[in-house]
């Protein structure tokens, strides 16, 4: 009778809503992580109705009859207890192996992919792309390319998330984590903050415009010309007074940077460490704790002086000293 | 099962000197040591804190009838789901059946007259009113919204509300499960009566012992935590926040570690009080005692192990993600193995439809779905997606509210007439059975769907296409609400109006059967010899009363 009831209120949810059983599936990776949620489903009402159905013809077959009736003792029954342990065993050893290679191959990003980097703070988006265009609440990618986030938040733990391209990353204070898809569709789809983060949370949310790429660079190209990330990095590297001692040609007091981006160097500690957004980050908020080996411990922290954005900034025009360097090489 | 089959039954229970009528007054209340009495006080006292947190929840479930919310303003509605969380995990769920039922039926199961440390059991009830008092003079003082987990570092040093007194009155409310776990180990360890063996020992008890070890272990993780992010907020150490040098993650560590064992804190008991339900009304032994009993050491064991997977979306290292994911998928298995063992244990039974029965039930159903519903969130691919929406709310939902609640129902039916001497109107508890398993679905299946169609979690205000899935939780939630009223009404009608019930109404076997109900204050007149294993329905017979 349970179970009717239970498996009933189920239908009626879905008979309501079956137009929209699944969010729409608008990325590269969607499809596989539906196909494995379906399997769950499926997994999930076999065994609830199946154990259902065995209670409910118990509860008939075997009801009270008589108020003294004494029924037979039931013997523990080992193969049994064995077999429903393994079989379950096995069943989540699959469902394992399944959702753990499917999210390996989620996780790691195609290595051409567009850099984008995402800024969150109470209670908006702030998103900057490498050429300079900045926009806030409104992210728009190109389809069929792999677009790469880079994130950080100024406060407090925002998470970004694209449920379309079920996709789904924390923002983090002090730290960047990363986050990419191949949006699949045109269109346009819902972008929410998913960590809860104080009194407008539920407002932090915008739109994620998935255009053609001759659409994309159109709008990249409109509005007013702004300098790209790495052009707005060099401006305040000079105007910080960073290149009185990050010489180029490395007879500085502090280390050259050209082509630092991407090498192993080593510290004064003797660890060795890959020079990477966070490397960067450390460097300017926190330069005690990264200094190189055969260079004095004298450069200031930059704490206070820049925000998140001009840090980014800061990142892309040590990224670009170390692509310029690659292509005078390949030329 | 005792021998001592006492000559009580022919005593009406009006004139017999019982737990009840021993004293009276508000001191022989607020002084007992009786581990009886100080049931009923935490019975009260949690009960209060129930109907406060369920108040909140239905305010939440009006507000979010409309898109853009229909009664209050985003930060009201922040701190209602925060305040809802935290009187819900921590001053009902988690001493819910341990405070309870434990503290009454641990001593009687085993044959003893009061837990190890009576004085200390009581302590424990005060320290959790002080515990409390302080969380709610934080609700008064205008509320708090981090949220229940406190995440930092909004919680340590952008959230402008009460924190430090909620945190404390957590902090605080910690010791008191602290010390009940304690007086339980002990009490079983040192205090079962002669010939009640570990694996003659209802599996009840085996229940409580598990949670009891969370209890001790994992507790004073939680209050180590809370006291970190103290430091942090008054003093400004810097441990969280990444702005003074702190970690932001590593609050996540911390409260987890703690905070995922309290999930089978809230479990765990519940699936003790089932296996006593079970086999009561199917008049069997239950089904593969040993792997019903082993599998709840399992549990306690493999659930401090498997925190990260609240942290699959953080940014932590895949291979981290993996271990977790893995070891959430063992705990499924143990918590399988007792489904199937409950569902067999029907097999061939006498099986009757009282209303604990129905409630026994109900847990079957909505666990497993809670539980397989975990599968999404252990699979580390769909984890992504689902994390931080309704599915999350759904799924704790169906364990938290669908299983320990109706479990916690369930044993309260069960052990009324003995806790009280009273029966209540059947009708009426099975009818209230029917109303919250109903109101309980229509208020959470819909939550599944919503956070697959991607709808976070904690929002005031949402967007359009979410709305009929909404409405249909909000009125399941209305139903589920008046479903949890009538238990309260009868029950407490059945206090002075109730037939006498007799020692044992339900021809149960356990030494708690066997005194009068209510029972006398030493529990025993005689500490009874045990002499068969724990639910021998199919040998010698106990009489209805």
């Amino acid at each position: 009778m349970i179970g009717v009831l239970q498996s009933g209120s189920v239908f009626l949810s879905l008979a309501i809503q079956a137009p929209q059983l699944r969010p729409e599936a608008a990325s590269s990776i969607a499809e596989g992580v539906d196909h494995l949620y379906f399997a769950l489903t499926f997994i999930t009402l076999f065994f609830t109705i199946a154990i259902f159905s065995t209670i409910f013809v118990f509860m008939v077959k075997y009801r009270r009859r008589a108020d003294d009736e004494v029924p037979p003792e039931i013997e523990q029954n080992l193969p049994l207890e064995l077999a429903w342990t393994i079989i379950p065993a096995l069943i989540c050893a699959g469902l394992f192996l399944w959702a753990s290679s499917l999210y390996f191959e989620n996780s790691r990003p195609p290595s051409a992919s567009t850099e984008i980097f995402v800024i969150g703070k109470q209670w908006m988006w702030h998103i900057q792309h490498p050429e300079g265009v900045r926009e806030i609440n409104e992210l728009h990618v190109p389809v069929g390319v792999p677009v790469e986030l880079t994130m950080t938040s100024e406060d407090v733990i925002h998470d970004f998330y694209i449920p379309a391209f079920r996709v789904k990353k924390d923002v983090l204070p002090g730290r960047y984590t990363s986050l990419w898809f191949q949006a699949t569709k045109v269109g346009t789809y819902h972008l929410f903050c998913a960590q809860y983060c104080g009194a407008d949370h539920a407002e932090m949310l915008g739109w994620v415009y998935v255009m053609s790429p001759a659409d994309y660079e159109t709008w990249l190209s409109s509005g007013t010309p702004s300098p790209s990330m790495a052009q707005t990095g060099e401006q305040t590297f000079n105007k910080l007074g960073c290149a009185s001692c990050h010489l180029p040609d490395g007879t500085g007091r502090g280390p050259s940077l050209v082509a630092v981006y991407g090498r192993e160097e080593e510290l004064k500690t003797g660890e060795k460490r890959l020079v990477d957004e966070a490397f960067i980050r450390q460097a300017v908020m926190n330069p005690n704790s990264v200094v190189l080996r055969n260079y004095p411990a004298i450069m200031p922290t930059f704490r206070g002086q820049v925000n998140e954005e001009q840090v980014l900034q800061l990142i892309a025009y040590v990224k670009s000293l170390a692509s310029e360097e690659r292509n005078a090489n390949g030329k | 099962m005792s021998t001592a089959t006492l000559d009580v039954h022919e005593v009406p229970t009006g004139s017999r000197v019982n737990y009840l009528n021993a004293q009276y007054g508000v001191k022989s209340w607020l002084l007992t040591t009786d581990h009886k009495r100080i049931a009923l006080l935490y019975l009260a006292s949690i009960t209060l804190m129930f109907f406060v947190g369920g108040f909140f929840a239905v305010l939440m479930r009006l507000h979010l009838i409309e898109p853009q919310g229909a009664l209050v303003q985003p930060e009201t509605y922040n701190k209602l789901f925060t305040m809802h969380g935290v009187i819900m995990v921590f001053f009902f769920l988690v001493p819910s059946i341990p405070a309870t039922l434990g503290n009454f039926l641990v001593p009687m199961m085993i044959g003893a007259r009061d837990l190890a440390f009576p004085k200390l059991n009581l302590l424990s009830w005060y320290i959790y009113i002080i515990g409390a008092i302080f969380t709610l003079y934080a609700v008064i003082s205008g509320g708090v919204d981090t949220g229940w987990t406190f995440y930092t570092p909004y919680s340590s040093t952008f959230s402008h509300t009460s924190v430090v007194p909620t945190a404390l009155g957590v902090f605080i409310t910690g010791f008191s499960s602290i010390l009940t776990g304690l007086n339980f180990v002990v009490t079983i360890h040192k205090m079962r009566a002669p010939g009640l063996t570990w694996f003659r020992l209802p599996l009840f008890i085996w229940a409580i012992y598990a949670t009891s070890i969370i209890f001790i272990l994992g507790t004073p993780v939680i209050a180590i935590t809370l006291f970190l992010l103290f430091l942090e907020r008054v003093l400004h150490i810097g441990i969280f926040d990444p702005a003074i040098g702190g970690d932001p993650i590593l609050f996540q560590h911390l409260f987890w570690f703690y905070s995922h064992p309290a999930v089978y804190i809230m479990i765990l008991p519940g699936m003790g009080v089932m296996s006593e339900l079970i086999t009561c009304f199917s008049r069997k032994r239950i089904f593969g005692y040993s792997f019903v009993a082993f599998s709840s050491l399992a549990i306690a064991i493999i659930s401090f192990l498997v925190w990260g997977h609240h942290m699959f979306v953080t940014g932590q290292s895949i291979y981290a993600g993996l271990i977790f994911s893995v070891l959430s998928f063992m705990v499924a298995i143990p918590s399988a193995v007792k489904v199937f063992n409950w569902t067999a244990t029907l097999y061939k039974g006498s099986i009757s439809y009282d209303a604990p029965m129905l409630y026994a039930l109900g847990f079957i159903g909505l666990f497993t779905m809670g539980g397989l519903t975990g599968l999404f969130l252990a699979s580390l691919a769909t984890d992504v997606h689902l994390n931080g929406t309704y599915f999350i709310v759904a799924h704790f939902h169906y364990i938290m509210v669908g299983g320990a609640v109706m479990a916690y129902l369930g044993g309260i039916h069960f052990w009324w007439p003995k806790i009280t001497g009273r029966l209540y109107p059947d009708g009426w508890a099975r009818f209230a059975a029917l109303v919250i398993f109903v109101g309980f679905n229509l208020t959470f299946f819909p939550q599944f769907m919503l956070g697959y169609l991607g709808m976070p979690r904690r929002y005031a205000v949402y967007p359009g296409e979410f709305q009929v899935l909404n409405v249909m939780s909000s009125a399941g939630a209305s139903i589920l609400g008046i479903g949890y009223l009538i238990p309260l009404i009868y029950l407490t009608w059945s206090m002075r109006y109730g037939p006498t019930a007799g020692p044992n109404p339900w021809q149960a076997k356990g030494l708690e059967w066997t005194t009068p109900s209510p029972p006398p204050t030493e529990n025993f007149e005689e500490i009874p010899v045990v002499t068969e294993e724990a639910y021998d329905y199919a040998h010698s017979r106990v009489t209805r009363g």
